[in-house]
């Protein structure tokens, strides 16, 4: 049961965020056509449709939304974006979705999608382009699934497709003074004694 | 032609013979690419599904590199590409944005980057130039150009029509190749949601392989890394959870390019594929 | 045997593609008294016309046969073309082999019978034509003046453009001021143009017109004759004020002692018991509302006529009855709103004060309403924060409702929630909607607008609304989730349905013109006759006939107007031939033909009949007025000598065409 009106209200403030943080403030002109779901490639595999999810961000639901698993099933392939009627980036909602879940601590609905995330990022950070070995070794290994995708592995490694040691790139330092900044998603415990 | 060159990570490990045919390809065509000093990263999916600033900023570092060697860029990878156009786009119009990227970095992103995908550089030496070179034709191949999501769209960033992209096609039939209509051209892979869901994303791959089989493709054409490894490192799973028996080569356009330009299959790195494409490669008399 | 010819159409493939119509044109050659037949793509196109005018002359034809379509698209054409070729142009008749035959058996396993069908239909028209007789239209004289029943603004505008045109105009209003809806409401949507300053200039240029005469506080109350000369008994309902003595000072109407919730404003605020509706009411002069005014219900008071410094006060005027004749009537007697209270129990049957109509909406929103414009909770005078609309309630539910939309709706409601949204800083405005119709110009924009705006549009129907302490509570479905809604609510306005305005049947029954299912007047043709009745000289304007928004009831009302002008401005008009005729001889005056006549055309007359060899003797017989029979037959089947025939279907022809078809 979706409550509203006078004191239920009070989530709206944070849909605004989500609108702000999209750099559309065209979120209310949605008139639930459904096309972003029509062409949707993964719409099958999600809880609630891309056009449930503007429909609850309309009515100011932001805790079911950011509980939702279809923030992270998203692959952001821009189709809804690209053919709304209405102008608004979907795709680029998510993201925004994403963003906030992962700041407000909310990704048990996608903790592998976020660990990979993590792991990619921290990995780029380290070395300044991504190592794709740490990545995927380090996903199985959150997963408590060592041999995942191993025959893949195994082909790789037989194709010489896969690196064994990382090189950092010469400006490495300038890339972690990008992750630096204040709120930044991956940080050193360094960084998170000081912060 | 001079241009700056981007290849993006997957171009230095799983995605080595892009890069290898990239390479060959462009020298055979008179394209001279210069490597970007030092490049980072673009941040991929991960970067702008967790942080907008980042997403911006990782790319940043390699317009500006961009700008001061004085070339455009050209990338091979779609995912690559769309950061770098997005990440553009955020620099030049949002002030804030631009201002604290520049203070990180020490210096200034003028915006005089242009950002072009691979197919859009070799289709800019003209398609006849292109046909002059080409002394084994493709006759025998019946291909599906498979443009995916990130090279097309959003609109606004991407190289050629969202709906009915082109580019590869008119690339690969001036190799003489047999183009195919098919409906899956544009539709998404999965990319990266392989490693997390991979269940959903199996059927998304299975879903572009029957959809090229059907039209009667023989093999299938890419411009992206992630593309090409799901479509073509993927079938065995698919075959598994599905019942299929999918054993399609998967290629990328420089590949077949290459080929038709008379350039060894080994040299091309057409050995490292995971579904062996030697069928087709002897069918064009390879 | 007059000489017949036959031409068949083709009509492109609708009958050329199922049927065989050189074999049936050869067929007919055979029929009696044809002497041509023929066949061709289009007989109506140019060549088509010419191919029949050159056969009349070539074969010396008298009687023509078109075989193609429905007489109601081209049997006015081909009457032109006989005329054109010097016949009679009622020496035509018609077999229709596409509605009756090519397009209702279009299947392949029925073509043998769908021909042979095709055939006898042409062996039937050859049958009748061969009996077809020489018609010709009557004249009639032309009264120019003009009857409109409605002062709303679909009665306003067509009064005006009628008498723009220099023809005289009664307009006839029941209630005490002209305006009708449309001067209640605040603003006009999309372009929220102020609706009583677009609407009261044209009610003064109303009362000022020279051509028109205005009659408030009226009624008509019967309707006889028949185009170009009608009869109408217009009822003057007492005011109790001599309006020609009242200079409309104001004195009385601000010192009755009596307060009655006020009709105007929908009971939202109160009036005295003489009253003018509105500020800008035209005529600016009172009315006394005798069934509340304290003289008559104590039998002392009288404080209006001491204080009238003209002597205008008089109680003991009377009803009075003006008789009028009129050339053409326009009906634009408006909409009601649906009764919710009645139906509704889910949303209170209206015992819930802060649930309230669309409409009252409008009088509490307007700055010349009972709040001076403050949109108030009628329950505590508050502010309300959170506004429910719920849409569709009584339209489009054919439970309880009306099955029917009701089209503007959606419209007002967007604007009644961006007024909200303007007027109350904070406020949130929910509105429940099944689709939204945004059909006019700049509506959907509107709409767009009224959602960027802050306005929830959520898809389904509410369920219950209940009263809680101070809120009510609003139980509807969000259907694109699939979720239950429930929302704390201060207010909800409902969207109130249209339905024909009260009396609108009484109305129809004086005139004589159908209503549809829902009571609104049957036009035409919906779509090519869209401001005419069945009964001649009888037009429509608003929403009489339909549900529809300002734009649409100001353009038909313009086109009733057009209508009205093109009929008045002849000096005569023709009648149609195509009507009842009583042969006075065979009949025996027993009148049961008058009852079955729906347009009142039938009386009896006293005539002197001289037989040989007897005294001349007076008896009753039946006497039909041309001008007022629409041809429709009913009275030759009720007929039990048989002495009424329709002119173009008489006895003689239709059972020749009975035989052709049968034996």
């Amino acid at each position: 049961m979706i409550l509203l009106g006078g004191k239920n209200a009070t989530e709206k403030d944070s849909v605004g965020a989500v609108v702000r943080a999209s750099g559309h403030a065209t979120l209310l002109h949605c008139y639930q056509c459904g096309k972003c779901t029509a062409g949707c490639p993964l719409a099958f595999g999600m809880d609630y449709n891309p056009n449930q999810i503007i429909r609850l961000l309309q009515l100011g639901r932001m805790k079911q939304v950011l509980g939702s698993r279809a923030i992270w099933i998203c692959a952001g392939c821009w189709t809804c974006t690209t053919r709304c009627p209405c102008s608004i980036d979907i795709a680029r909602v998510m993201d925004s979705l994403r963003v906030i879940a992962r700041r407000e601590g909310q990704t048990a609905q996608g903790r592998d999608v976020a660990s990979f995330n993590d792991l990619f990022l921290q990995s780029v950070r380290r070395y300044g382009r991504v190592f794709e070995l740490s990545v995927v070794l380090g996903l199985n290994v959150r997963r408590r699934r060592l041999f995942h995708d191993a025959d893949l592995g195994r082909f790789m490694l037989a194709r010489g497709k896969l690196r064994f040691t990382a090189e950092k790139i010469k400006g490495v330092k300038e890339v972690r003074r990008l992750f630096s900044r204040q709120g930044a998603p991956v940080r050193t415990r360094k960084e998170r004694v000081k912060e | 032609m001079k241009i700056g060159y981007y290849p993006g990570c997957s171009l230095e490990s799983s995605a080595k013979e892009y890069d290898r045919a990239t390479r060959l390809v462009a020298r055979h065509l008179g394209i001279q690419l210069y490597d970007l000093n030092d490049w980072n990263c673009c941040g991929a999916t991960a970067a702008h599904s967790t942080d907008h600033f980042l997403a911006a900023a990782l790319p940043a570092r390699n317009l500006m590199i961009a700008e001061e060697m004085g070339l455009n860029v050209t990338v091979p990878c779609a995912a690559c590409y769309q950061r770098l156009r997005l990440a553009h786009r955020e620099l030049t119009e949002n002030e804030a944005t631009a201002r604290e990227i520049a203070e990180l970095l020490g210096r200034p992103y003028q915006g005089k980057v242009r950002i072009y995908s691979l197919l859009e550089t070799i289709a800019g030496i003209g398609l006849d130039q292109l046909a002059a070179q080409v002394v084994r034709p493709l006759k025998e191949l019946k291909v599906a150009c498979y443009y995916g999501c990130l090279l097309v769209r959003p609109p606004g960033t991407g190289c050629d029509d969202p709906e009915n992209p082109r580019l590869m096609d008119e690339l690969l039939l001036a190799a003489k190749a047999e183009v195919l209509d098919w409906g899956y051209k544009n539709e998404c892979c999965g990319a990266s949601l392989v490693f997390s869901e991979r269940r959903l994303a199996l059927r998304l791959i299975r879903n572009i392989l029957r959809n090229a089989v059907d039209a009667g493709a023989t093999s299938i054409a890419c411009a992206c890394p992630l593309c090409q490894t799901n479509l073509d490192t993927r079938q065995g799973q698919v075959n598994k959870e599905f019942g299929t028996s999918f054993a399609i080569p998967i290629f990328y356009f420089p590949q077949l390019l290459g080929l038709a330009m008379g350039l060894y299959p080994q040299d091309l790195g057409l050995g490292k594929h995971f579904i062996d494409p030697q069928r087709a490669i002897k069918a064009v008399g390879g | 045997m007059p000489r017949i010819g036959v031409f068949v159409c083709w009509c492109g493939s609708n009958i050329g593609g199922v049927l065989d119509c050189p074999a049936i044109a050869q067929e007919a050659a055979s029929f009696p008294g044809v002497v041509y037949s023929t066949e061709y793509k289009y007989v109506c196109s140019d060549p088509g016309q010419k191919l029949i005018v050159d056969a009349v002359k070539e074969h010396r034809l008298e009687r023509v046969v078109v075989a193609s379509c429905s007489p109601r698209l081209h049997e006015e054409t081909f009457r032109q073309v006989l005329r054109r070729s010097g016949l009679n142009p009622y020496f035509f008749e018609m077999a229709n082999l596409r509605e009756h035959c090519s397009w209702v058996h279009p299947d392949t396993t029925v073509r043998e019978q769908a021909q042979r069908k095709a055939v006898d239909l042409v062996r039937r028209a050859v049958a009748k034509a061969a009996r077809l007789e020489p018609l010709f239209p009557g004249k009639i004289p032309v009264v120019r003046r003009c009857l409109v029943i409605g002062g709303g603004i679909a009665g306003i505008q067509t009064a005006l453009d009628v008498a723009d045109a220099g023809l005289e105009v009664l307009l006839v209003e029941r209630e005490p001021t002209i305006g009708g809806n449309m001067v209640k409401l605040d603003k006009t949507f999309p372009t929220l143009d102020c609706s009583a300053c677009i609407s009261t200039p044209k009610m003064v240029a109303v009362a000022q017109h020279p051509n028109i005469r205005l009659y408030t506080y009226a009624q008509v109350e019967e309707v006889t004759g028949y185009i170009g000369n009608f009869k109408a008994r217009i009822r003057q309902k007492a005011r109790y004020v001599d309006h020609s003595k009242c200079n409309g000072c104001g004195t009385c109407w601000t010192r009755c002692p009596v307060t009655v919730p006020d009709d105007f404003n929908l009971g939202l605020g109160e009036r005295g018991a003489i009253y003018i509706p509105f500020p800008q009411a035209v005529p600016n002069k009172p009315v006394i509302d005798l069934e509340h005014c304290r003289r008559s219900t104590r039998g002392k008071c009288g404080a209006c006529a001491k204080l009238c410094p003209t002597g205008a006060i008089d109680y003991e005027q009377k009803d009075e009855f003006v008789d009028v004749e009129v050339g053409a009537i326009i009906v634009a007697t408006g909409y009601g709103l649906f009764p919710w209270e009645k139906v509704y129990g889910e949303y209170g049957y209206g015992r819930f004060r802060d649930v309230i109509t669309g409409l009252m909406f409008e009088r509490m929103v307007n700055a010349s309403g009972p709040t001076g414009g403050k949109i108030q909770r009628p329950s505590s005078g508050k502010e309300p924060k959170t506004v429910v609309f719920i849409q569709c309630v009584g339209s489009r539910d054919e439970a309880r409702g009306k099955e029917y939309c009701s089209r503007f709706c959606c419209m007002y409601t967007a604007k009644h929630a961006h007024q909200i949204l303007e007027k109350i800083p904070g406020s949130e405005v929910y509105v429940f909607y099944i689709d939204v119709r945004t059909f006019g110009k700049g509506y959907e924009e509107f709409y767009r607008r009224v959602r960027d705006e802050g306005a929830v549009y959520i898809r389904g129907r509410v369920s219950k609304v209940y009263q809680d302490g101070s809120k009510l509570i609003v139980r509807g479905a969000d259907t694109l989730l699939g979720e239950q809604v429930e929302i704390a609510a201060d207010m909800v306005v409902l969207a109130t349905g249209a339905v024909p305005a009260a009396g609108a049947a009484d109305v129809a029954r004086m005139i004589g013109i159908p209503q549809d299912k829902d009571g609104f007047f049957q036009e035409a043709h919906p779509k090519l006759r869209p401001v005419e009745t069945h009964t001649g000289g009888v037009y429509l304007a608003g929403t009489c006939q339909g549900p529809k928004d300002i734009p649409d009831t100001v353009s038909q009302a313009s086109g009733a107007a057009a209508k009205v002008c093109g009929l008045l401005l002849r000096d005569e008009l023709e009648t149609n031939p195509l009507v009842s005729k009583v042969n006075e001889a065979l009949c025996t005056g027993c009148l049961a033909c008058q009852p079955v006549c729906p347009y009142r055309a039938i009386q009896p007359v006293t005539i002197t009949e001289r037989l040989p060899g007897q005294p001349p003797r007076e008896r009753v017989v039946a006497r039909v007025n041309e001008g007022l029979c629409q041809g429709c037959g009913a009275c030759t089947v009720a007929c039990r000598a048989g002495a009424i025939d329709l002119k173009g279907f008489t006895n003689k022809q239709l059972i020749a065409e009975v035989d052709a078809l049968c034996l």
